[in-house]
This record gives C-alpha cells, structure tokens and sequence, in this order.
C-alpha cells in the first residue's frame, strides 16, 4: 500500500503526532530488517473449502493428532506423553512451534515475539506448578506449601515506567501531577477490585482466578459480562483521565481490546485473578528474555519428537471410528487415520477444517473473534541515552502515555545486562483500526517499521541512530477479545465439548488469551483423552 | 587625532589580558604545586621581571613598529589563550609541569613587556611625552585593577579556568585585529596578512573554547572545589580526578570514591580483616569493582597470594593509572604486577556466566547502590551466584556504604548476605573523607572476629590492637529494630532505602 509518511503515520500514531512528527525531515533511515513468521497465504488456503484425495500409500495411522502447536496443543502433547502415551503426533502449519508465545534466537539474549511472562500461579493450581517445578523455575514449598518462583527469574525491578510530556516516570499509573481527586478515585477504584477479589460465592469459589473454568458463574459475576469496562467505570463514577487511562492500558495490554470494546468482567479479571486476598500485591511475574518462548522450549525438549512443523491440517473428517486428518505437506497431500483428534488451533478456524461443522455447528465459532497486533523486535546497538537526570531508568516494560502502542519490554533486563547491546520488543495491538487485518497485511517492513521508529522517537531521539536491524511480526488473530457478552453467553461452554472424536483446546475456550488458558485446556483434553 | 584615546582603550584591554593570565598561572601552580604563597609569589615574581626583560628587549625593535606590535599583541593571544588548556592536559604529569609553567608565564611575561614601550614609541609623536606616560600608565594599571577584581568573582566560578583563558585569548586576538585599522596608517605592509592571522587565532580558541566541554563541563568546574586534572565519560560513566592541597580524589557521576589524603584508611579497612579470616593460606583473590587499584595495592602485601582476578566494569577504571600516574603512584602500580588479570565486565555478569575456580577471598568493592544497575550487585542473588566462585572455607568482605549516614542501607545487605546463606560479621571504621564507613565480612562457614592483620603485612592505619574495636557499633549505628526488607533482584529495596536516606543530606 503506498501512504506517504503523514497518512501512515495518522493511520497508527494519530494525526496530531503524524503532524509534528512529520514537521521535520521527510525520509529518514530505516534499519535492515524483514518480516516474520506466520503464514496469512497458507493460512487462507482453508478458507477455499476444496476437496483434497489423499494417494493411498500416504496414510499413516495415530491414536491421537493434535492439530496446532501452540501452548494448548504443545501442552495436550506434554501431558499425554507425561501419562506414557506415546502414540501421538502435533502437527503445526507454521515453520515454528509455539504460537504467539513463540521466540527468537539473538545477540546477547534471545526475545520474545509474543507473550512474555507469567504470574506465579497460586498452589491451587496444581497442574501449572507441576510444569514450573519441572522447569526448575520454582524454590522448593514454604513451610505452608507458598509457591515462590526462584529470584532470577521474577521480574526484576524496576519492572515498569511510563513516558508522559517527555518525561519518564516510575510505575505504570501516572502518579506524577496527579491531583487529590485523581488519587480518591484511584483508591476507590482499587476497593472495587478488592470487593471482588474477596468475593467467594456459595460454593466457595472467587469471582476472578486462573483458569476462567473455575470462576464463579454466580449471576451477581456474570452480570459484569453485560457491560463495557468503560461503563462500569462510569457507573462507579470513575472519569479520572488517568484511571480511565491505566484501565485503557490494562485492556490493550491482556486483550488487544479498548476500554469501551472490554467486557467489564475480563477487565476485572485483568485486576483481580492474580491477587489472592485483597491488600496482597499481585502475583509476581515469572521471565526470562525469550518471555514464554522458554514454555515452548521446555515442551519442545520434552514432546519435541512428536511436533511435525509446516504440516498444514486442510480437512479434518469425522468418521465412524475415528477422524481421518488431511494435511498438506510441501505441495503434497499426507493423511492420517486417528482415534481422536485435539483441534487446538484458534476456533474460528475450526468451521474451515473440520468437514460437517458448518453444516451441523457444535457452537458457533463466529463468536470468537480475534484481534490484530504487529510485534517489533529493534535490535540496538546500544541503550537510548537518558535525557533527564529525573528520567526513571529503562525497567522490563516501558509505556508510552500518548501512545496506542503499548510501549517496549526489555529482552536484557532479566539478566542484569545493563549495558550495551540490547533487543527491545514493541507491541503494538491494533484496536483502533477499522479492518485491522486486512490493513496489516496491507502493509510492508518499512511501512510498520517507520510506525514503529516514529512512535519510539518521542521517547528516544537516537532510537533510528542505535537500531541495527528492525523485524517484524504480523499477527493476525493474535487474541480473542473478550468483548461484552462473549465470557459468559455459553459458546465457551460448548467448545468445551467433543465433536465426535474431536475435542478442542485452545487459549479461546477460556476467553482470554493467557498461557494458563491454553495449558488448562490442553491438559483438560488430554486427560479426558486418557481417562477413555 | 582620534587615534590616541582609542589606543588607550587598547592598553587598558591589553592590561586586563596580561593580568588575567598571571592570575590564571598562579591559581592552577596553587592547585597542583599547593602553597599558594609560594605559588603567587613566584608567579608573579617571574611574570614582573619577564615583563621587564621584554621592555629591555624593545629596543631592539627598530622598523615597523606598528606591525611587530600587532604581531606581538596576536603572539600573547596565543600563549596566554592555549596557556590554561595546555597546564590542563600536562597535570597529570607532574615533572613536566613545572617547566610549562614557568615556561608559559615567562613568554606571556616577556610579550607583555615588549608591548607597552612599543606603544609608548608608536605614540610619541602624538602627545607631549608627560601625557603620553601617563596616560598610558594610567590605563595600564587601571586594567590590571579590573582584571583582579573580575577573575576571582566572575571568571572562575562562571567560566572555569580553561574558558576563561580562551575567552581572554580571543579578546587578545581582537583587539590585535582592531588595531590593524587604528594603526593603519603606521602600519607600513602585510596588512591583510595580520588581520588573516588575527582570524585564524580567533578561530583556533574559539574551537577550542567550544570543545573545552570535552575537558571538563562548566558545571563541573563549579561543582568541584578542588580543580579537575582528569576528566572522562566512559561508556558506563563520567569519571573525574581532581587534585587539591590534599592531594587526589576520584569521583564516579559526581560520587566521591577516594581522597587519598586517607583512602589507606579505607583500603587497609576492606582487605586485611578478610585476609585474617581466611584459615588458611590465600592463594586466589577476586576482586569485584575496585578498579582504581587500591585494594590491590593492599592484597598484593599477601606474599602466598599468587592469582588476584579483578572485575571491573570500565576500562576507563582499570586504565585510569596509565591515564593519571599520579594515580598509579597512589596504588603503587598495583596493576603491573604479573599475579593480577583484569577482566572488564559487568560482575553480576561475569558471575553468571563465566567459569572460574573457586576463589580463597573475594573482595567486593563497588560503588554505592545509588542505581539500580548497581543495587543488582547487592542482592540475594548476586551472593548467591558469587557462591559458585567460592568454597565454604572462603572469606568475602562487602563495602556497605556508611551505618551512620544511611543506617537500613548498611544493615540491609548485611541482612541480604544472611539471607543468602552467609555469616556475616559486619563493622566500621571512621574514613575522614566518606565519614564513618561500613563492611561486612561473609563466609558460607561461621567464623570468628578476626583480631589482627597477619604477621609481616606493613600498615598505615591498622594497629595491632583495634581490629576488635571494629565491630563494636555505637548504638547510632547498631541493627535498627524495625524489620529490614532482603534486597532482591524483584524488590531492589536496597536502591529505596539508599535513595530515601541520602536524599536527606543532599545540598540542592
């Protein structure tokens, strides 16, 4: 698409920032760098709805196929052969495992390309702390079994700072100029969240925790699925702009989702299932540099046998007996003959490749709707000079107040590398747009990169002098959004069945795009798998 | 004749010019030579009679008057302009010093003197001889007054003292130039070829004057009480020798490291309790940070001592005795002796991530967690990544900045060392310069107070009976009763508590 360098940026920054941006020099350097990763092309080859003859010589036979390596399907496939089941094959339509908590290999650390940490899951959580101690990630039980992640990998402080009027501030809420009316609302906001998070209904359970499938379905709770977060905010009368901003920024952040397109129960998800008892801090996160790419990479050391990558599933068929599972493979057609299929790609996808679906609908997979997002990843050869001596240092994650970019995470921070070569990660979720994936495959590295670059500039003047190469990922159903009846209108209840021999399992049956999601619902098919 | 009373503005700028770099030769020989006294006295001694050996030397001066006294004037532009800049980079080298200086003050000292007779003689013709004396003598000493006045309260705190000198070097050059057109008519060829030179000089310290930041920055010029002899921004940060009547001190971003008017205090304080703690006989030293050499110079007493390995962050640091050898005198050239290997890294790195054989005593010297880059060093997780550096038996030793001036900031890592498996035994001692400053001495193992430093390790400060005293903290500095938080890499709450307590000491 050609746009001048106005009209793009008015398109992401804004027509204000494109403005003064723009009011300076016209073409500006852009670093080496090119486009990563998923296949949009291969991708619509399902949408066609051809018919595919496998030649007879190239069946094979599976007790299970787990369609999609992301966390879900990685996760079904761990737990399978954790339980000694063997007889399993993933296949993955990418050239690389892992989904959107996928990862690069780099100079001095590697970087996430996705999702980057996760909260210390509480004790509760028995299956995700299995996982973690196998990981090694965790410090042996306190005296009344806390769950403590080992030093180095929580997140070092200082974890975060906002870029507000030039300046660079501690933390993620604007404290700095903020006035007494601010601050009361703030307060009362938080005794909102901490209503909820004491809130246990008659069978006991919390309104808000990991995973979603254990969250009260008390109606007082799923009343909150009705409404906007940005109308929840209204009715409790909290127009702070920096509340409302902060809120804004939490829903961009886990959703990809404006404050008015959230549901107000995922917002309050967002706030309240990581702390366990109101006046706690929320749970720490848990990083490395590769962010949830060291996920990916443990299940590909323990299942990594059974992934087939650039196997593409076209048509998933129910049969009397089992599914047969068509797959497209370097230009030629492989089947294989399965007792049960995991179906743990995202669920829109799944009236395209299961035959039957759209004829008979278990659910309607038009619910789930996805978002767009593009993912930076800058390598600098050295770190932005600070500007102000007041300036709060670079932390793991850094805002950008007047931006809809969601700012950049440090890849060396965790390390204690603090000087030198660095790789940034920019995330930027494409919530404004109108057709937002369509526009973004629409645009080339460039035109995303000076996107980037131009938004980075506001903070970092020198930040085009230190990148050396600049690459990009296109994601374009990056997470399901959690709009205004979507949790709780029973469609994820429904997914959370078998279509014949077919189960799902995938980060969209729970509502939100989270790794305990994922890993909740692959573990959830494979042990039912193993309980038949 | 209009051209008189202008020359006399011209003899007044000329006297101002000549003043000011006498004043600017006295103060740097007070600052490096100290005895100011003795400094100003010779100085000004040595610029009165080169004055007059320039007056005596005018007489040889026959032919175009007017041009050898422009030339003259543009050759004092010169000298005196570069004189502050060119006494600047040869500090650190004090056996040169000295013959620059006189050297510089008596060319000044001559040029000056040839200028006033030559301008005397260039008037003569137009007044009557009384006037002409003394007006011009007049105008002589009535620069030298402002020249006096101005230096001590506007130019040196304003401008620094390299500045100051350009400045006054291109104001020279100036009115050399001017007075190319008030003495055109006398001026017999080579006109252009003067006010070329004018320009080009003028040029010269103009460049200079702007990159004279390179040297040292206006603030820092007033930030420092003593005079700054060498100045860098490495990589990692901006670090500033500064030589005074006491002697020298280092400063990292703006923080005193040493003085070493008593910075054996401080060494001899860090490294020979530790070296008594070890049982044994220490053959392997790390040292963490301590890249001016002083620890070194003190473990390198230690005869069975046969590999130290030092970790600095910046070679900036570790060079820095090549840089200043004033510097390496102080530690004694600690770095050339064959047992050390520097390694220029990041220690919580360097821990991480290289391999080392286990270590008898490590000596952790960083500067104070005043950053977060720093606080890392203190953490839970730094003791315990430097575990695999070490054995059980080995002995460690921490600065931990001042129990007195930030109180929960030294007893936060001593209750961060105890977190992480370590005993510890902390104490102080009283270091002029830092005030009363802490350590902590740690081992994997318990161990006993150490109560003197081994036989044959000669000292400045430690005597043979107060190392026990050491660990004795007065009550302002004891344990603080309140609950201590352990810094970690997820808290850095010893950067907080450092932050809150020197905040209350700061002057701005």
């Amino acid at each position: 698409m050609t746009l001048s360098r106005r009209e793009l940026l008015t398109l992401f920054l804004g027509a204000p920032f494109a403005f003064a941006a723009c009011r300076e020099t016209s073409a500006k350097r852009l670093p080496e760098g090119e486009i990563i990763g998923q296949s949009a092309n291969i991708g619509h080859i399902l949408r066609e709805g051809r018919t595919f003859e496998v030649p007879q010589a190239n069946w094979e036979t599976k007790k299970v196929v787990i369609v999609g390596a992301g966390i879900a399907g990685l996760s079904a496939a761990w737990r399978l052969k954790s339980k000694g089941f063997e007889d399993v094959v993933v296949i993955e339509l990418e050239k690389e495992a892992g989904g959107t908590s996928r990862s690069g290999v780099g100079k001095p650390v590697n970087y996430p390309w996705g999702a980057h940490y996760l909260p210390v899951p509480f004790a509760e959580n028995a299956d995700l702390v299995t996982l973690l101690d196998e990981m090694s990630l965790l410090e042996p039980r306190g005296p009344a079994g806390e769950i403590h992640a080992k030093e180095e990998f929580l997140c070092r402080e200082p974890e975060e700072r906002v870029f507000y009027k030039g300046r660079w501030y501690e933390g993620l809420y604007l404290n700095a100029g903020a006035s007494q009316e601010d601050k009361r609302q703030y307060g009362q906001f938080y005794a909102e969240v901490n209503k909820w998070i004491n809130f246990r209904d008659a069978k006991g359970r919390r309104a808000f925790v990991l995973p979603v499938a254990h969250c009260s379905d008390d109606a007082e709770v799923t009343a909150l699925d009705k409404l906007s977060f940005a109308d929840w905010l209204t009715q409790k009368g909290l127009n702070s702009e920096r509340l409302q901003w902060y809120c804004d920024y939490a829903c961009r952040d886990d959703y990809g989702l404006k404050l008015e397109e959230t549901s107000a129960w995922a917002g309050l998800f967002y706030f309240c299932s990581r702390v366990k008892k109101s006046g706690d801090e929320s749970q720490p996160f848990i990083t490395v540099p590769e962010g949830n790419g060291q996920f990916v990479n443990h299940f590909i050391a323990r299942v990594g046998d059974k992934v087939r990558k650039d196997w593409m599933a076209v048509a998933i068929e129910p049969k009397e007996n089992g599914v047969e599972v068509t797959c497209l493979v370097d230009g030629t057609l492989r089947g294989i003959k399965a007792e049960k299929v995991v179906f743990a790609g995202p669920m829109f996808t799944a009236p395209y490749a299961i035959r039957g679906f759209r004829e008979a609908p278990p659910f309607d997979a038009s619910e789930f709707q996805h978002n767009a997002w593009f993912v930076a990843n800058l390598h600098l050869k050295d770190r932005p000079v600070q500007r102000f001596r007041t300036d709060f240092p670079l932390a793991w994650d850094n805002v950008l107040y007047e931006s809809p970019s969601l700012g950049y995470v440090t890849a060396t921070h965790q390390k204690g590398i603090d000087y030198g070569p660095t790789t940034l990660t920019y995330y930027y979720p494409m919530c404004a747009e109108q057709n937002a994936r369509t526009k973004l495959f629409d645009y080339d590295r460039d035109q995303i990169a000076e996107v980037c670059l131009s938004d980075m500039e506001r903070a970092h003047k020198d930040i085009r002098e230190l990148t050396t190469r600049l690459d990009v990922m296109r994601w374009g159903h990056a997470m399901i959004s959690p709009r205004p009846n979507f949790i709780w209108s029973g469609v994820r209840q429904k997914a959370m069945e078998p279509y014949r021999s077919i189960h799902f399992a995938h980060t969209d049956i729970g509502g939100v795009a989270l790794f305990e999601e994922a890993f909740y619902h692959g573990l959830r098919v494979a042990d039912k798998i193993l309980s038949n | 004749m209009k051209r008189a009373p202008l020359l006399f503005l011209n003899v007044f700028i000329i006297a101002i010019c000549g003043l000011i770099y006498e004043l600017l030769a006295g103060t740097l020989s007070s600052y490096v030579l100290g005895d100011s006294v003795t400094q100003f006295s010779i100085i000004i001694g040595t610029y009165l009679f080169a004055m007059g050996v320039g007056s005596y030397l005018s007489r040889f001066v026959d032919k175009n008057i007017a041009n050898r006294f422009v030339e003259v004037e543009l050759a004092v532009a010169v000298v005196g302009g570069f004189s502050a800049p060119l006494l600047f980079l040869t500090f650190a080298n004090l056996s040169y010093f000295a013959i620059v200086l006189y050297g510089i003050v008596f060319i000044i000292g001559t040029l000056v003197g040839l200028e006033i007779p030559l301008l005397m003689r260039i008037l003569k013709d137009e007044l009557d001889f009384k006037d002409l004396v003394s007006r011009v003598l007049a105008f002589d000493y009535i620069g030298a007054l402002v020249a006096s006045l101005l230096f001590p309260i506007f130019f040196v705190p304003r401008l620094g003292l390299n500045r100051t000198s350009l400045l006054f070097g291109m104001l020279n050059a100036a009115v050399a130039i001017w007075g190319t057109w008030l003495l055109e008519p006398l001026l017999k060829k080579h006109i252009t070829l003067l006010r070329v030179k004018g320009a080009i000089i003028i040029i010269l310290l103009a460049i200079a004057f702007i990159k004279s930041d390179r040297l040292t920055t206006l603030a820092e010029d007033s930030l420092y009480v003593d005079n700054i002899i060498y100045s860098k921004s490495s990589h990692y940060q901006r670090i500033i020798v500064t030589k005074g009547k006491t002697g020298y001190a280092l400063f990292l971003n703006g923080n005193l490291q040493f003085s070493s008017f008593d910075e054996y205090r401080y060494h001899e304080a860090l490294v020979h309790p530790v070296f008594s703690v070890f049982r044994g006989q220490p053959k392997r030293v790390l040292v963490l940070g301590g890249g001016d050499g002083l620890a070194l110079r003190e473990i390198e007493k230690y005869p069975s001592v046969e590999y130290i390995q030092l970790v600095d962050l910046d070679p900036d640091m570790t060079n820095i005795s090549n840089a200043v050898p004033a510097l390496g005198e102080l530690n004694h050239h600690s770095f050339q002796d064959p047992r050390v290997h520097v390694t220029n890294a990041d220690a919580f790195v360097w821990l991480d991530t290289v391999d080392a054989e286990p270590f008898d005593v490590a000596v952790i010297d960083f500067p104070d967690p005043n950053n977060f880059a720093l606080g890392k060093l203190y953490t839970t997780r730094f003791y315990n990544l430097l575990k695999k550096k070490i054995r059980p038996d080995s002995a460690i030793v921490v600065q931990t900045t001042s129990p007195l001036m930030a109180r929960m900031s030294f007893w936060c890592i001593a209750s961060t060392l105890e977190a992480a498996g370590y005993s510890v035994k902390p104490y102080y001692t009283t270091v002029p310069s830092f005030g009363v400053w802490g350590y902590a001495l740690a081992s994997l193992s318990p161990f006993d107070e150490p109560s003197k430093v081994r036989d044959g390790i000669e000292t400045k400060f430690i005597n043979a009976g107060m190392m026990p005293s050491m660990f004795e903290f007065p009550k302002d500095t004891e344990r603080p009763n309140e609950p201590i938080e352990v810094n970690r890499l997820d808290n850095q709450a010893l950067v907080r508590y450092y932050e809150e307590e020197w905040r209350r000491f700061e002057q701005y």
